[in-house]
C-alpha cells in the first residue's frame, strides 16, 4: 500500500517538474496518434461517403466487415504489419520498422476502420428527408453530397475523436512496430508496459496520470460535440441509452 | 403544362402506382385526393422527378423528363416540393430559405433580397435569424414553402402541407397556398386525404384509391357524380342503393329499391340495374304528422330511425324504410322536431339530388 501512495506522490513530482523524459514520451505519443489521426480521417470520411452514398452489391456485407474491424485486436494490426515492414517483407525496402512512422502507419490502419464505419453511422443519422429535399431544391448530386456530409459534421467529428481516443491507448502496434526505444520510439503505453515490469512504478503512475488525462479531455471534447447533435445520431455514435 | 401518360411505379413485385394518364394544365390548383396509402406521395415524387417511373413518361410544358440527367435536373429546377414532413437543414432559418437559389448560383446580392421577399410572404421574416431546428411545426412548415417559392417556380408540389398541423396552423397554411398562387399564378399540385380540404383550394381534383386514378373532374363532379363505389363512400356518400329502372320518359325516370319507388333525372333505360347515391346532406327529415313542400321534393320515404351519431355540429341519422338512408341534420332541427330512435319520420329527397350510376356488381 506505502508503495501505491509513495509512487503517487512521486509522479505527481514527476509531472509538475516537467520531467524531460516524461515530456519528451507524452509528446511523442500525442505527436504520433494525431499524425495517425488525420491520415485515418483523410481516408475515413471520403471512403465512408463513398459506401454510404453508393449502391452495391455487397454493400451490408462490406459494412459489417469494417464493424467488426471495430475490434480487431492491436497486437493482430502490429503482426501482419511487422511481417510487411520487416528487412525481408514486401515493404521492407522503405526501412519503417521500429521508427516512428511505421507506428503512424500501424495506427492509421488500425483507426480506418471504425472511423471509417462511424462516418457511415453519421451519413446515415442525416434524416433521409433531408436528402429528398436538397434534391428537391435543385441541387446536383454533388451539391447534395456536400450538404449532407455538412450537415453530418459533428457526428463526424466524433468519429474522428473517437478513432484518436483508441489510437493513443492502443499498445500493440506502438510496441511491435516501435520496438519501444527509448528517446525514439518509446510512448505512453509501451513505457508504462516496460517501466512497470522492471519495477519502475512511480513513472510508469505517472505516464498512466497523463494517459487518463488526456482520455479525459478526449471525453470533454466528445461530449462538447455530441451535446450538439441530434438524438438519433447520439444513439448511433453509442451515444446517451436514455 | 404537365402530361403523364401510362405513368406507373412497382417496388420490387408491389405495384405502388397502377399506369395513370392526367394532364396538369398552366396556373391551375389541382388536387389529389385519396386515403392514406393511396400512392399521392409517389405520384407527386414521380412529376417532381425524385424518382424514376417503371413505365411510362411526363412531359413538363412540351419536354420529354426521361431525356437525360441534365434535363431532369433543369426541368426540377422549374419545379418546387414541399413535403408531408418538412426537413430543415442544422442552419438560420435564411440559409434554409437560400439553399434553391445556391444550388443555382444566384448571385448573393440577389439571394439575400429574394430570401427577404419569401420570408415576407410566409410571415416569417422576424424569425430569419433563428436557428430552423428550434422552430414549430408550422413554422418549419412555412419555412419549407419559403423555401420551394425563393426559386419562383413554375410548378409548387405540395405533398399532405397540412397533414401534421393543427386547425389553426392548417388555415394559415390553406390562406398562404392561395395567397401564392393569386400572386405569382403558380401551378400547384396538392395532394390531401382532405376532402373538405381539397373543396376549399381545388380548380379540380384527380382522386387516386389504391394505386389508381379512379376519377378527375371538377369538385362538383367528384361531390355529386362519383364514378365508382369506393370514390362515393370516400367523398362522404353514406347512401349507395341498389335499384331496377322500371320506366323512363324523356329522363325522368321511375327506379325500384326494394319496395319503393324513387323518382329521379337520368337516361338509363327501363330494365338497367342501377346505383343510387345520395349525399346525407341532401336528405331532408320531417315528421309523420308534418307538411312538406310537396312539389319539388319527389321523393317522400317514411321510415324509423335506427341510430343518431352526433357529428360536429350535425347529427347523422339513419333511417331504415326497408333499405337504409343517411340524413345529416343540424343538431338545431334535431332538437326542434325532437327526433328520437324508434321514432317514425318521412324522409325527402330532391329528384336531381340522386345520382345514378349503372351497378357493376
Amino acid at each position: 500500500m506505502s508503495e501505491i501512495v509513495s509512487g503517487f506522490f512521486q509522479a505527481i513530482n514527476l509531472i509538475v517538474t516537467l520531467n524531460p523524459e516524461v515530456m519528451q514520451i507524452a509528446a511523442l505519443s500525442l505527436f504520433i496518434s494525431l499524425a495517425a489521426t488525420i491520415f485515418a480521417a483523410v481516408i475515413s470520411i471520403p471512403l465512408g461517403g463513398l459506401i454510404y452514398f453508393h449502391e452495391f452489391r455487397g454493400k451490408r456485407v462490406l459494412i459489417v466487415l469494417i464493424q467488426t474491424l471495430y475490434s480487431v485486436p492491436t497486437v493482430v494490426v502490429g503482426l501482419i504489419l511487422y511481417l510487411f515492414l520487416s528487412r525481408d517483407g514486401p515493404l521492407g525496402i522503405f526501412g519503417l520498422l521500429f521508427t516512428p512512422e511505421g507506428m503512424i502507419l500501424g495506427q492509421t490502419l488500425l483507426i480506418i476502420p471504425i472511423m471509417t464505419g462511424l462516418v457511415i453511422a453519421a451519413l446515415g443519422g442525416v434524416d433521409r428527408n433531408i436528402s429528398d429535399t436538397l434534391i428537391s431544391l435543385g441541387a446536383t448530386g454533388f451539391q447534395a453530397i456536400i450538404h449532407i456530409v455538412r450537415e453530418a459534421r459533428l457526428a463526424i467529428l466524433s468519429a474522428v475523436v473517437l478513432g484518436f481516443g483508441r489510437a493513443i491507448s492502443e499498445v500493440g502496434v506502438a510496441m511491435m512496430i516501435g520496438g519501444n526505444i527509448r528517446g525514439a520510439t518509446r510512448v505512453l503505453t509501451t513505457a508504462i508496459a516496460l517501466q512497470t515490469g522492471i519495477g519502475d512504478f512511480p513513472f510508469s503512475i505517472a505516464l498512466g496520470m497523463i494517459l487518463l488525462l488526456i482520455a479525459l479531455v478526449v471525453v470533454i471534447i466528445l461530449n462538447l460535440i455530441t451535446s450538439g447533435l441530434s438524438f438519433e445520431s447520439q444513439v448511433a455514435l453509442g451515444g446517451p441509452r436514455t | 403544362m404537365i402530361r403523364i401518360a401510362d405513368l406507373s411505379r412497382r417496388a420490387g413485385s408491389k405495384t405502388i402506382l397502377e399506369p395513370i394518364n392526367l394532364e396538369i394544365h398552366r396556373g391551375e390548383i389541382f388536387t389529389i385526393i385519396g386515403p392514406s396509402g393511396s400512392g399521392k406521395t409517389t405520384l407527386l415524387r414521380l412529376i417532381d422527378l425524385l424518382d424514376m417511373p417503371t413505365t411510362g413518361t411526363i412531359v413538363f410544358d412540351g419536354t420529354d423528363t426521361a431525356a437525360s440527367n441534365a434535363v431532369r435536373l433543369s426541368i426540377r429546377r422549374r419545379m418546387a416540393m414541399v413535403f408531408q414532413k418538412p426537413a430543415v437543414l442544422n442552419t438560420t432559418v435564411a440559409g434554409n430559405v437560400a439553399f434553391g437559389l445556391k444550388f443555382r448560383k444566384v448571385e448573393k446580392s440577389e439571394i439575400y433580397s429574394r430570401v427577404h421577399e419569401a420570408l415576407d410572404i410566409v410571415g416569417l421574416l422576424h424569425l430569419e435569424d433563428r436557428k430552423a431546428v428550434t422552430l414549430s411545426g408550422g413554422e418549419m412548415q412555412r419555412v419549407a414553402i419559403a423555401r420551394a417559392l425563393v426559386t419562383r417556380p413554375e410548378v409548387l408540389l405540395l405533398d399532405e402541407p397540412t397533414a401534421n398541423l393543427d386547425p389553426v396552423n392548417t388555415d394559415l397554411i390553406e390562406k398562404l397556398i392561395l395567397a401564392i398562387h393569386k400572386k405569382f399564378h403558380t401551378t400547384i399540385i396538392l395532394s390531401t386525404h382532405d376532402m373538405i380540404q381539397g373543396q376549399r383550394l381545388a380548380d379540380r381534383m384527380g382522386v387516386i384509391v389504391n394505386g389508381r386514378i379512379v376519377q378527375v373532374g371538377s369538385i362538383h363532379d367528384i361531390f355529386y357524380r362519383p364514378q365508382n363505389k369506393d370514390i362515393a363512400r370516400f367523398v362522404g356518400i353514406d347512401t349507395i342503393l341498389k335499384g331496377i329502372v322500371n320506366s323512363n320518359e324523356d329522363g325522368h325516370a321511375k327506379i325500384s329499391v326494394g319496395d319503393a319507388v324513387f323518382e329521379v333525372i337520368t337516361p338509363f333505360r327501363p330494365g338497367t340495374q342501377v346505383a343510387l347515391f345520395i349525399r346525407p346532406e341532401e336528405v331532408t327529415i320531417a315528421l309523420k304528422d308534418g307538411d312538406l313542400p310537396r312539389t319539388s321534393v319527389r321523393n317522400q320515404l317514411t321510415g324509423k330511425i335506427t341510430k343518431m351519431v352526433p357529428f360536429g355540429p350535425f347529427v347523422r341519422t339513419t333511417i331504415d324504410f326497408g333499405p337504409h338512408l343517411t340524413a345529416l341534420v343540424t343538431r338545431r332541427s334535431a332538437d326542434e322536431l325532437s327526433l328520437s330512435v324508434g321514432m317514425t319520420v318521412i324522409a325527402g329527397i330532391k329528384a336531381t339530388a340522386i345520382h345514378v350510376m349503372p351497378d357493376s356488381a
